[in-house]
Order: C-alpha cells, then sequence, then structure tokens
C-alpha cells in the first residue's frame, strides 16, 4: 500500500535547533530512509520552508482568492512529507518511530 | 449455492434428516461455529465484508439444504467449504468487474502484498482480535468489533450492550471495517516491541467485553448469557498463546473470581443479590481457587494496567475466601481500595473504597471520602445510592430516603433501580 506521511511540528523548534540537534534529525532521517528502504520504498520525500512562504489560493466559481500563509493556523505546522510504499499500517508506524518527535499524520492514498 | 454435500467423506447422518433437526442443527451450527469460522476467513480472505458476506451465504445454503439431504457429519467443515467457494465466486467477479475498475485491481494488489502467513499462531482467533483492538481503531469501535467478529454476536445484539441505536452501531462498524481495510491494519500479531503496548488494548477490551455480560440486564438477561464465559475464554486464549504475561493473568484471576458467584447473583426471578445477601454454597469454589492461585502466581512490582487488574482480582479474592459476609476482611479490602485509587485516580474507586472504609471505622469515614465526588462524577447513580446506604448505616433514614430517590431517578439499570426501591421501601 502507498501511504503519505505528513510530519507536523512547531517550526520554532527547528529554527532554534542547536547544530547538534539539527545533526540528531539529520541522523534520525537517516535511520528511518535506511530502514524504509529495508522494508518497503520511498517514493517520494521532501522537507518543506516554513509556512511564512506559504500561498494559499481558494477558487469559488470565476473567483481565484491568495492569501499569505498557509491555509489553517495550527501550532505545529506541515513541514515535510515522504510518500511510502509498505506492506500494512504496521510496518508504516514501526518506521516513522526512527523519525525526530514530530506529530506525524499517516495517509493512504486514495486511487480513482 | 451447493447443492451436494462438500464434504462426501462424511456422509448425511439419516437419523438427523427430518427438518425440525436440520434447523435445530443450522442454529447450533451457529452458536458454536459462526465466530470460528469468520476468523478463519478473514484469515484467509482478509476482507471482513466479504467473510461476512460469504459466511452468511453459507448459513443460508446450509437453511435451505440440511432440511432435504440430511445434516452433514460436520456441520462446520461443510460451512467454511460452502463459504470459502462463495467468497472465491464473489473474488472471481470483482476480478471481471475490476478490468473496467482500476480500484478493485490495485485493492487486489494490495492485498496479495498484506499477506503474512503468520504460522507462528495457532488460533485465528487471536490475531482476529490483536487486528480488532488496534489502537488506530476508534476506541468505542475496538469493543464493538471485537464483540461482533471475535465473540460472534448479531449487530443488534452489540447495539443493545452499548445502549445505541442498531443502525448507529451498523455505522459504527462499517466505519471500522472501512479503516481496517482503507489504512492497512494488518491480520497479524504485533512486532515484539509492541507487543505489551498492545497487548494492554487487547485485555481492555476483553474486559469490557466481561463486564457487559457480568453487569445486570439493560437489555434481555439472554443476551449476556455466555459472554462473560466467552471474554474468559479469550482471556485463556491470550494467556496459552502469549504465556507468562502478567496483565494477562492479573485479568484472568479477576474475572475468574469475579465469574465464580454467577449463580448467586440474581434471585429466581432475575432480581439482583448484593454480595453479603449471596448464598456462598453456590459460588464455584473450584474457580475461586484456580483464580487465587492465579493471583498468587503474579510476580510482586506490577505497574500500570497489570497493577489495577492485581489489585482487583485482590478485592475479588477476598470477597470470595470469606465463608460468610461477616468474616469479611474489610481491612485489606480498604488498604487494597486505598491502593487502586492511588494507582487509577478514579472517583468510581473511591466510591467503593467508601463504602469498605465504612465497614473499618464506621459511616462517618465513608461519608467525608465522597466530598467532591458530584463534580467528577454528576449524574452518576451509584453516588447518591452510596451516600444512602452511609446514611442508613449512621441512622439518618430521612436524609438517606432522599438520596435513595436521587438514585432511583438517575439509574438507567431495571434490575439495579429495583433493588434501591426495594432498599428504599424497607427503610
Amino acid at each position: 500500500m502507498k501511504v503519505v506521511v505528513l510530519m507536523y511540528e512547531d517550526e520554532q523548534v527547528w529554527a532554534n535547533a542547536t547544530e547538534a540537534v539539527q545533526e540528531k534529525y539529520m541522523a534520525a532521517h537517516n535511520a528511518f530512509s535506511d530502514a524504509a528502504q529495508e522494508k518497503g520504498k520511498i517514493l517520494a520525500g521532501e522537507a518543506l520552508q516554513t509556512v511564512a512562504t506559504a500561498t494559499t489560493v481558494r477558487r469559488r466559481g470565476s473567483q481565484v482568492g491568495l492569501t499569505d500563509g498557509p491555509f489553517a493556523e495550527i501550532t505545529e505546522q506541515l513541514g515535510g512529507f515522504y510518500v511510502l510504499e509498505v506492506p500494512d499500517l504496521d510496518v508504516a508506524v514501526e518506521l516513522v518511530k526512527l523519525l525526530p518527535e514530530y506529530t506525524i499524520e499517516l495517509r493512504p492514498v486514495a486511487y480513482f | 449455492m451447493p447443492t451436494s454435500n462438500p464434504a462426501p467423506d462424511a456422509p448425511p447422518d439419516p437419523t438427523n434428516n427430518s427438518a425440525a433437526n436440520a434447523a435445530v442443527a443450522v442454529e447450533e451450527a451457529w452458536r458454536g461455529h459462526w465466530a470460528r469460522l469468520l476468523a478463519l476467513l478473514v484469515g484467509r480472505f482478509r476482507r471482513f465484508e466479504l467473510a461476512e458476506d460469504a459466511l452468511a451465504d453459507a448459513y443460508t445454503a446450509a437453511a435451505h439444504n440440511w432440511p432435504r439431504d440430511g445434516v452433514p457429519g460436520n456441520p462446520a467443515g461443510w460451512l467454511l467449504t460452502t463459504a470459502r467457494r462463495r467468497a472465491l465466486d464473489i473474488l472471481r467477479a470483482e476480478a471481471v468487474a475490476a478490468r473496467k475498475e482500476p480500484l478493485v485491481v490495485v485493492d487486489a494488489e494490495a492485498r496479495k502484498a498484506a499477506v503474512d502467513e503468520g504460522g507462528h499462531v495457532p488460533d485465528e482467533r487471536l490475531r482476529l482480535l490483536f487486528t480488532c483492538c488496534h489502537p488506530a481503531i476508534a476506541a468505542d469501535a475496538r469493543a464493538a468489533l471485537t464483540l461482533r467478529f471475535v465473540g460472534g454476536l448479531g449487530v443488534p445484539d452489540v447495539a443493545c450492550l452499548f445502549l445505541v441505536q442498531e443502525a448507529t452501531m451498523a455505522a459504527r462498524l462499517t466505519r471500522a471495517k472501512k479503516k481496517i481495510a482503507a489504512a492497512g491494519i494488518p491480520f497479524t500479531l504485533p512486532a515484539p516491541d509492541w507487543l505489551d503496548e498492545r497487548l494492554d488494548l487487547v485485555a481492555t477490551v476483553i474486559y469490557l467485553i466481561f463486564t457487559a455480560g457480568y453487569s445486570p440486564g439493560t437489555g434481555p438477561n439472554l443476551l449476556r448469557v455466555g459472554l462473560a464465559a466467552e471474554a474468559i475464554r479469550l482471556g485463556r486464549v491470550l494467556d496459552e498463546l502469549l504465556p507468562g504475561r502478567s496483565v494477562v493473568r492479573a485479568l484472568l484471576s479477576l474475572m475468574i473470581l469475579q465469574h465464580s458467584r454467577r449463580d448467586a447473583r440474581t434471585d429466581s426471578g432475575g432480581e439482583l443479590i448484593l454480595l453479603p445477601e449471596q448464598d456462598r454454597s453456590v459460588w464455584r469454589q473450584e474457580e475461586i481457587a484456580s483464580g487465587v492461585e492465579l493471583l498468587a502466581g503474579l510476580p510482586a512490582g506490577l505497574t500500570g494496567q497489570a497493577l489495577e487488574y492485581q489489585l482487583q482480582a485482590g478485592i475479588a479474592s477476598q470477597h470470595a475466601t470469606a465463608a460468610r459476609a461477616e468474616d469479611t476482611d474489610w481491612v485489606a479490602i480498604a488498604a487494597l481500595y486505598a491502593e487502586l485509587e492511588s494507582a487509577t485516580g478514579s472517583p468510581v474507586v473511591r466510591l467503593a473504597r467508601a463504602v469498605a472504609v465504612m465497614e473499618v471505622t464506621g459511616p462517618e469515614d465513608g461519608l467525608v471520602l465522597l466530598d467532591g465526588l458530584s463534580e467528577l462524577i454528576p449524574g452518576h447513580h451509584r453516588l447518591p445510592a452510596v451516600r444512602a446506604e452511609l446514611l442508613v448505616r449512621a441512622g439518618l433514614i430521612s436524609e438517606a430516603r432522599g438520596f435513595f430517590e436521587t438514585a432511583i431517578a438517575l439509574c438507567g439499570n431495571d434490575a439495579e433501580r429495583r433493588h434501591l426501591q426495594r432498599r428504599l421501601g424497607s427503610l
């Protein structure tokens, strides 16, 4: 199954991270990616720039409205994602436990 | 629909040929085998709906064929073979439709990827149990799924036990089944480092099933017959397949001890009989001995859920081993309740502790423990009921009357309400 891993964290955590902390994050992502290649496959994965760079576009009929910022203001922001191919949910959970202490939403992809 | 007996090596018994016997056999096969057959089918096909539909068709076929052809020598085998064929028919039909429908093709591939042979687990129902109690399923749906698919209860019965409308329960079950399929919740045992946490969830659900069977009827009593026994059976299966787990053993001890009093809990009219008035000669002594032995075998220093069950089992064993009500060791019970309260912080535990304290040092000390509880459990009938009993013991009969009346108004349970009315009437 294909599942999208959405990683949320208060952006200030990363902004204020010391070099040592940043290295720990990188090590965690490397461990995750090694394990993911072993148990399944990483189909895609990106870190995102902060929500300050976000543009929200809302189209209603012929009206297109652009606003600065993310579509919803929340205390933790979407900071990056992976797309995984894994056998089941338990494998996905086991893998994301290796990531830094984010709040993670796992969403299976829909097929049409 | 099959037209011949799929188990030719087990010829129909000619003495069973009457239609009435066949109907009884279908009924018995339903009660005796539905849950196990469903687990086998879910294990094989990994889809709840498909397994349910195929099994329902197999029972329909049995109701149709058995009166005509005789009851097969191995009814469960007949049903399983028939249901498997039906499921394969459905899958074949889906595969044909899938040529136009990429969704089903992908689903079929995903299923192939999710296949786990799980040869190390002898009981399919254990894996089904872990699937139904998966933490990714909404908490209120876990027990319902377990009752439906591991316990084999019908949707109306599950709805009745959870005091919701049948349509509400059907929707809740459908949502949960959809989540299991879409989120890729596997039909496997959890990984070893996740097992303890997952086992706690399974234990919680089993105890919920047990208490649903044990508590006096909110619905027709018939429904609950066997539920508590089924929970104990599930506990034993867990203990056998995952031996030496304290949380399982403590839970098993607790359930066995509480269940040993089942014959004394209601009178012939179904009315509730409280502990002190129960006829202790009908308590099952061999079960009490087995519960006490399990309890004694638990290691010291338990924490979390295992500790809670251990303390509750300790309280149950104190009651179960008192020869007469007046021999009850209330000092030990009050101490166990105090420990349980500090472990759980539960206001309901405080309520029970107040009763134990009353037995040790008198109603005044019990009443002190009730202070502040009304904000924590507002609208709970047991609080005014316990307060009323403490006031009776303190000799404050007119105050007690008022609290009995409040409790009666709040009580949603017929048997308990009648008990409270009898208590009020006796003052």
